[in-house]
């Protein structure tokens, strides 16, 4: 069946709520409204108030009240309404949720999902559009997931909540309705932690995740048929871990690597994705490891214009690959 | 709806003498276990010790009204009283001042005094003031959500959390009792009022005299209680746990103590306490007016006080040296429990 991302996570929910009593939703507007992206649409009416709760504007209780809930043995599925907003509730996630099970030589855990809707092209503004992966990638204790398609979005999101630790489920917002793609009607399993070859290719890897995954996709055929070159395509789908394993085999066989992501390049996640291809990959190389990214400016700004020239293009990586190829 | 809870003389209380003694064994337990620490940490065995001296009226006499291993208990780091009242044994709490690998709280991870249990359900606490108390909201959302599901009440446990009245100033405080207050949920917020956030006095750190007068800004009710009486401890305690088991809703109780102690082993409050202060302040030593109490209503004997705390510093004593001699953390550990293990 064809679904939008949006779909396919509200799919996973939907299945995970129906799988399981203890899972409930918590967040801003996500209960009449179903959410101000409508991703929790219809789960009110199916699952009741009490199971899709709207909170309180606040967002550090909107994580702190679902630590205290998975210590007590429910599966909250927090939403923090857009990720810019996540700042106030950092304190709980990094302090608390990723710490819970260390601080308790394993005896406490913190079963439970943040959803954060992040990303930019959505004329959202500094407020609106911010990546955020790499602040929350830094911190052990949490698993950051950013899937890219339909059918990893709606196994990921159950994966999730089945986890027996905390999850940052992060969900491009311009790829919500944009992107669609086949789920299948069965059940099927996508792990966290796995990455995927998208498009396989010998000629260059790229390594990349979330809108940006599209756009690579695109530029690779368009290098395909200019210029005759196979670019292969990594999908992280988990950002925190990191799929070493999947990284590394395909830069030993292409020789090349480019990472791109949407978010700002200094202290971004593809810094530590080149060091652990220049670590572990060195001798296999045959140019220098890329990144493109984002400007490193605060945010992405309103203007049309501005807004656009601060977000990747298929022509930026297009022209980037060309650069590599040639190199 | 601020109510003052009235002194100990005038009301009654159900709780028999064996209860009364019974407390009194607690508070002094946590008062000698409590002294012990701070011997350890001057001989240098242990690097860091937080004191619960002259909070445990409040902390024992609050704990006696709940139900261990049924309702949900987070403690602050002062609340040694607490967590001993619970079940926590003088073992158990020596063993997270000298960091053993059998710490049942952390496994010697954590500073001392971060307490967890889970047989007892106590959350495990971290250091950053005041996170805990979202997650009381937390537990008493989950009670509620599932007792929603089912339409009637299929748990009656409630969540009991501790802070300071300095903590009183962060948000996460403000935001789990909006959330609270905003349910009904069941849940018991106890500020222990000692008047200092380590050198930081009252006036410094709100507009109000009473932490409890802010109970009405949430819709529920806020009770200021003599937190060196136990008996007014427990009463008003009682009576805010059966309010939140049948269903009512949160209180904010205040219980005004003093700290006998410096902050922590590292502090030193004689530069920014008085020595007028010092002194007017051992006046205030709930232990000392308990005993006072128990023996002018015939309570306790002269005889019974000395027998106890000859039991106790013998407990104490033992508690101390299997401590001392349990194994420290294999270093080979360091890297466990990040995430869950397959049999975890
Ligand atoms: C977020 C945060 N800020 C600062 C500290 C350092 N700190 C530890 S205890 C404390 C004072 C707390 O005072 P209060 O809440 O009144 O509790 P008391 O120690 O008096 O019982 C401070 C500032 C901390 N642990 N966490
Ligand atoms: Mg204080």
């Amino acid at each position: 069946m064809e679904m939008t991302l949006l779909e396919a996570i509200r799919a996973g929910l939907d299945e995970a709520m129906a799988a399981d009593e203890r899972v409930f939703i918590f967040g801003e507007d996500v209960g009449k409204r179903g959410g101000v992206f409508r991703v929790t649409e219809g789960l009110a009416d199916k699952y009741g108030e009490a199971r899709v709760m709207d909170s309180p504007l606040a967002e550090s209780i909107i994580v702190g009240a679902s630590i205290g809930a998975a210590c007590y043995g429910l599966r909250p599925v927090a939403e923090i309404q857009f990720a810019d907003f996540i700042w106030p509730a950092t304190n709980q996630i990094v302090s608390e949720a990723a710490r819970m099970r260390y601080r308790s030589n394993g005896v406490w855990g913190c079963p439970m999902v943040i959803r954060a809707p992040y990303g930019g092209g959505i004329h959202g503004a500094l407020y609106h559009s911010q990546s955020i992966e790499a602040f929350f990638a830094h911190v052990p204790g949490l698993k950051v997931v950013a899937p890219s398609t339909p059918y990893d979005a709606k196994a990921l999101i159950k994966a999730a909540i089945a986890d027996p630790d905390p999850v940052l489920f992060l969900e491009h917002k311009k790829a919500y309705r944009l992107i669609k793609g086949e789920v299948p009607e069965e059940a099927y399993e996508v792990p966290i932690g796995k990455a995927e070859v998208k498009r396989a290719g010998s000629d260059l890897t790229i390594i990349t995740f979330g809108l940006m995954l599209h756009y690579a996709l695109e530029a690779a055929e368009k290098l395909a048929s200019s210029a005759g070159l196979q670019a292969e395509v990594v999908d992280l789908r988990t950002i925190r871990p990191l799929d070493t394993a999947t990284i590394l085999q395909s830069v030993r066989k292409t020789g090349k690597a480019l990472i791109i992501h949407e978010d700002g390049l200094t202290g971004g996640i593809g810094g530590e994705i080149a060091a652990l291809v220049a670590e572990h990959a060195f001798e296999y190389l045959d140019g220098p490891v890329m990144r493109l990214a984002g400007p490193d400016i605060p945010a992405m700004p309103f203007a049309a214009s501005l807004e656009h020239e601060y977000l990747l293009s298929v022509d930026d990586i297009l022209d980037k690959l060309q650069a590599i190829a040639a190199y | 709806m601020i109510v003052k809870a009235l002194p100990v003389s005038e009301q009654a209380t159900v709780l028999s003498s064996d209860d009364l003694r019974k407390m009194f064994e607690f508070m002094l337990l946590a008062r000698l276990l409590d002294e012990r620490q701070w011997v350890v940490n001057r001989q240098g065995k242990a690097p860091f010790v937080i004191s619960c001296q002259g909070h445990e009226a409040a902390q024992v006499g609050s704990a006696y009204a709940l139900q261990a291993g049924k309702d949900w208990v987070l403690p602050y780091y002062r609340g040694l009283g607490v967590v001993l009242t619970l079940g926590m044994s003088p073992e158990d709490v020596m063993l997270g001042v000298f960091a053993r690998a059998t710490d049942p709280a952390s496994g010697g991870r954590q500073m001392p005094a971060h307490y967890s249990s889970r047989p007892l359900n106590i959350i495990s606490q971290s250091s950053p003031t005041g996170t805990q108390v979202a997650h009381a909201a937390g537990v008493g959302l989950a009670i509620h959500i599932r007792n929603s599901i089912a339409r009637e009440i299929v748990d009656d446990a409630i969540a009991w959390v501790s802070f300071g009245e300095g903590t009183s100033s962060q948000g996460d405080v403000h935001e789990a009792m909006n959330l609270a207050g905003t349910h009904k949920l069941p849940v018991l917020f106890c500020c222990e009022n000692n008047s200092y956030a380590i050198s930081v006095p009252q006036h410094k750190q709100m507009g109000v005299q009473d932490v409890a007068s802010r109970a009405a800004g949430y819709g529920f009710p806020g009770v200021v209680v003599d937190g060196t009486d136990p008996i007014a401890c427990y009463e008003a305690t009682k009576t805010a746990v059966e309010r939140a088991r049948r269903g009512d809703g949160p209180t904010l109780l205040e219980f005004k103590c003093q700290r006998l102690t410096p902050h922590s082993s590292d502090d030193n409050d004689r530069s920014y306490r008085s020595t007028e202060e010092l002194k007017e302040m051992r006046l205030h030593d709930p232990l000392h007016r308990y005993t006072k109490y128990l023996k002018d209503e015939g309570i306790l004997t002269d005889v019974d006080e000395q027998a106890l705390r000859a039991r106790i510093k013998d407990q104490v004593d033992a508690a101390t040296k299997a401590a001392e001699a349990a194994a420290v953390p294999d270093p080979a550990t360091v890297l466990r429990h990040v995430f869950a293990e397959t049999n975890d």
